[in-house]
């Protein structure tokens, strides 16, 4: 039989081990995914022994600890601290999220930290996301309109503006797609649930006037068909946005129009 | 710095920053065919716009009557007359037809019974000159600044805009008093790129993070702020900064002043309305500077709330939950999350909290940045957005005022950069000097083996801007933090840089911030000690009246690193044109 392994390089290796230096009685083991390309090392996973009594709630705060008072080296994103920009999007307790909202004390024992899934790394918890960067430029992610009123605003009804409700908020932090098993496989062809959510979101606006071409434009096997309902991104979303339903939808467009 | 694998790169004009206002310059500058560049340490949609809630302002009367002219009084009134008049006529008059343009682009704003843009009340917003309440404030729920940075950065998509994203700017090229691009390292694979451009247009933000509890974003480091004191010019009017009254107490985050808007209250541990007192007007509704005030003597006289009776509370449980469901679901979600709170059923904790910078880079309404010499600009160099001081916020932003400056200057400058480049000229030689001492500051810190870790020295920075700068200011307290934030500079002499690679060395980014932090924050304590007056967000106990004969211009002030020089420059007492009359000073009061 033949026997598979993983490449040699992608080996995830024991780390280092950073004891407690504050003598607290109140410690966690935190277990984070560390590679650096510079020095042609295997990535590894260190472990850091972290002072809850002096810490915030957050898994972005223990973070923080660590860089701040442990190891300055650890590489992460992060800015606005409040589930807006979505830099901290990682992989914390094997479930995506944004680290400046997960509370750590939903999380039992050892805290385990890895950078989103099926992304290649550019450091340790940093991720790239350039592909699917390119795959929401190619929704056109711009209002399409022939409009010739150029003082006053369009008119959109109330109703109509609800239908962006559940898709505009998105803050593309990609917890969604690199949850999905879909996009880890076919990930350079299958646009993902995140960008889905943001086509859908166009092709709802009742100012757009190109709904048909775009629509057309994600009817495809690969594209769009290659969501199976597994319904990962939805559970994912630290957003509480519900891509699935976004696609069903558009799914459900096609086969009508 | 042979070690250096440099990479050149020639554009018309680069954009520094990539938040509203730098990709509002960017599309304009792609429409005007020019070859652009935009250069941010951040994706996009990360930039800290994306946190702004409440709303942008434009006279556009689509909840009752409003007028340009009224807008214009309430920025020179809530400026506290430090603002320029010039430039705020420009401002409130452009504002209209930026949020339409907003519109076009796609922003999901809210809407009115007629499918119209719904506006909000917000602090300061008048009606009439001072006489009643005015609905201005442009709302996209309470997630406007999201709504707008994504739109904008699909406007530069739309464009083919070329970015550089998480690339680090290190340091300005100037040659002759003129700019002639920049320096960046790029993140993703450790090279430094050099920049040249006719035109550079920095839009870097604020630099919240020089206090120990504010609602900026890790990455608000005032980046292009430092970069213009390590080039030689000055920052204007860095003493005022602005506490937001509603920041989640313990952790900072930005509670909208929408929320007051739509009918919340702030009350202290009696139960009162305590701004019913403070400002009979407009009350919870007064401007910012005022409200964080009263906020602070009510603690400071111990009617605080909680066990140490250290904040107050925000009231918004009597709103219909249908308008806190569809108004300010991004509120409810921050103080669930943040404070732990059912807005529906309990007030949030709140208290003032760094949030603004009205100071920064000098600028003229075109956007040119000044040299501090009466209106002489500097060739090549423009400043938009936080990071500029045009001057319309003067000594005190309104609320909703932020969004507006940002695409209203934005545009200005984009335009301003397609009338003075011609698209295709030629770059002229610079020599290696100033790339050399850029590289030689990068690589010091870079191979810094000393004893004080960057967030040691970070955190004796933050803790003295908010023990000693904070909403009251007296002689005593301001001459200690001019002292102390001493102690942090000198700090740097014996940093450590622990990781000592190129690609994401985020260790490396925090110490460059620091350095770009500290002498801001040098900067900020040093012109607050000189301003003796209370101004807008500039309380002085000691010196409690404002004083227009002696104060009445903007601080310049030059930073070299330990030592600051402070002039004065007068502020801007004419109007653009004809169509308003300037506003004379006037006791403020709400």
């Amino acid at each position: 039989m033949v026997q598979i392994n993983l490449p040699k390089n992608s080996e995830v290796q024991k780390g280092k081990y950073y004891q407690d230096k504050t003598g607290s009685k109140n410690i966690r083991k935190v277990n984070v995914y560390r590679w650096d390309p510079s020095d042609g090392e295997n990535p590894r996973v260190d472990t850091y022994e972290v002072d809850m009594d002096n810490c915030p709630s957050k898994v972005l705060d223990i973070l923080n600890k660590i860089k701040n008072e442990i190891d300055p080296s650890l590489a992460y994103r992060r800015s606005c601290a409040h589930g807006v920009c979505g830099s901290c999007a990682m992989n914390m307790d094997g479930k995506n999220g944004l680290a400046c909202t997960k509370p750590h004390s939903e999380i039992d024992g050892d805290i385990n930290i890895y950078p989103l899934p099926h992304l290649k790394v550019k450091k340790d918890l940093i991720g790239d996301l350039s592909g699917l960067y390119k795959q929401y430029q190619s929704i056109e992610p711009w209002l399409k309109t022939n409009t010739k009123v150029e003082t006053t605003e369009i008119i959109q009804s109330k109703k109509d503006r609800e239908k962006l409700d559940g898709a505009y908020e998105c803050i593309m932090c990609a917890c969604c797609s690199t949850s999905c098993p879909s996009y880890w496989w076919n990930g350079d062809k299958y646009l993902g649930p995140a960008v889905l959510l943001q086509a859908y979101r166009w092709i709802v606006d009742s100012r757009d006037d190109e709904r048909k071409e775009r629509l057309k434009k994600v009817a495809d096997e690969l594209k769009l068909y290659r969501c199976h309902t597994i319904m990962n991104c939805t559970n994912a979303c630290p957003k509480g946005l519900n891509p699935a339903k976004a696609i069903a939808e558009l799914k459900k467009m096609l086969a009508t129009s | 710095m042979s070690s250096y694998k440099i990479i050149d790169h020639e554009y018309d004009v680069i954009v520094l920053g990539a938040g509203g206002s730098g990709l509002r310059a960017a599309v304009g500058l792609s429409e005007a065919g020019l070859k652009t560049a935009c250069i941010s340490k951040v994706f996009p949609t990360r930039s800290h716009t994306s946190a702004a809630q409440g709303g942008i302002s434009a006279s556009l009367g689509n909840m009752g009557e409003d007028d340009w002219r009224w807008h214009m009084y309430d920025t020179v009134k809530g400026a506290d007359w430090l603002g320029d008049q010039d430039s705020i006529e420009y401002l409130c008059k452009e504002a209209p037809a930026a949020v339409i343009e907003l519109e076009k682009y796609g922003v999901p704003f809210s809407r009115t019974d007629d499918g119209k843009i719904y506006q909000r009340p917000f602090g300061g917003m008048t009606k009439n000159y001072g006489n009643g309440i005015v609905q201005r404030t442009c709302a996209a729920a309470d997630r406007t600044g999201h709504a707008i940075l994504h739109t904008l950065y699909g406007q530069a998509l739309k464009h083919n805009t070329e970015f550089f994203i998480e690339y680090f700017a290190l340091d300005l090229l100037m040659k002759d008093g003129e700019c002639k691009g920049l320096i960046a390292w790029n993140l993703n694979d450790g090279t430094i790129h050099r920049f040249r451009a006719h035109s550079t247009i920095i839009a870097t933000g604020g630099y919240g993070k020089a206090y120990y509890s504010a609602t900026s974003a890790h990455t608000c480091t005032g980046d292009g702020n430092a970069m213009v004191l390590r080039a030689g010019l000055p920052l204007q009017d860095m003493e005022f900064v602005q506490f937001h009254p509603t920041g989640i107490y313990g952790h900072g985050t930005l509670i909208s002043e929408g929320v007051r808007g739509e009918g919340g209250y702030l009350v202290n541990s009696k139960g009162e309305r305590f701004m019913e007192r403070y400002a009979p007007k407009a009350k919870d509704l007064a401007s910012r500077d005022v409200v964080s005030r009263s906020m602070s003597i009510e603690i400071n006289e111990g009617r605080g709330v909680g066990k140490e009776q250290d904040h107050v509370h925000l009231h918004l449980s009597h709103l219909d939950k249908s308008i806190i469901e569809s108004r300010l679901p991004g509120i409810t979600e921050a103080a669930r999350l943040f404070a732990n709170v059912d807005v529906t059923k309990e007030p949030i904790p709140v208290v003032p909290t760094v949030h603004y910078n009205m100071g920064g880079i000098p600028t003229n309404y075109k956007a040119e940045v000044l040299t501090g010499n009466d209106s002489e600009t500097v060739p090549g160099l423009m400043a938009i957005g936080e990071a500029a001081c045009v001057s319309v916020h003067g000594a005190n932003r309104l609320g909703s005022n932020s969004l507006i400056d940002l695409v209203v200057f934005g545009r200005a400058a984009a335009k301003r950069a397609a009338e003075i480049v011609k698209p295709g000229t030629p770059h002229e030689n610079i020599g290696e000097t100033e790339t050399e001492k850029c590289l030689e500051r990068f690589d010091k810190l870079r191979n810094s083996n000393g004893e004080n870790s960057t967030a040691e020295l970070r955190l004796s920075m933050q803790k003295t801007m908010q023990s000693k700068c904070a909403v009251f200011r007296t002689e005593k307290t301001l001459k200690e933090g001019v002292d102390d934030i001493r102690k942090a500079y000198d700090g740097m002499g014996s940093i450590s840089v622990k990781d000592k690679s190129l690609v994401f060395n985020t260790d490396l980014v925090e110490t460059l911030e620091y350095d770009n932090l500290i002498r801001q924050a040098i900067t900020t304590v040093d012109s607050a000690y000189n301003r003796q007056e209370s101004r807008g967000a500039h309380a002085r106990e000691d010196f409690p009246k404002r004083d227009d004969e002696k104060f009445m211009q903007h601080t310049v002030a030059w930073c070299n690193g330990r030592d600051t020089k402070i002039d004065y420059r007068p502020v801007t007492k004419t109007t653009l044109t004809n169509e308003v009359q300037y506003f004379p000073p006037q006791e403020r009061v709400y």
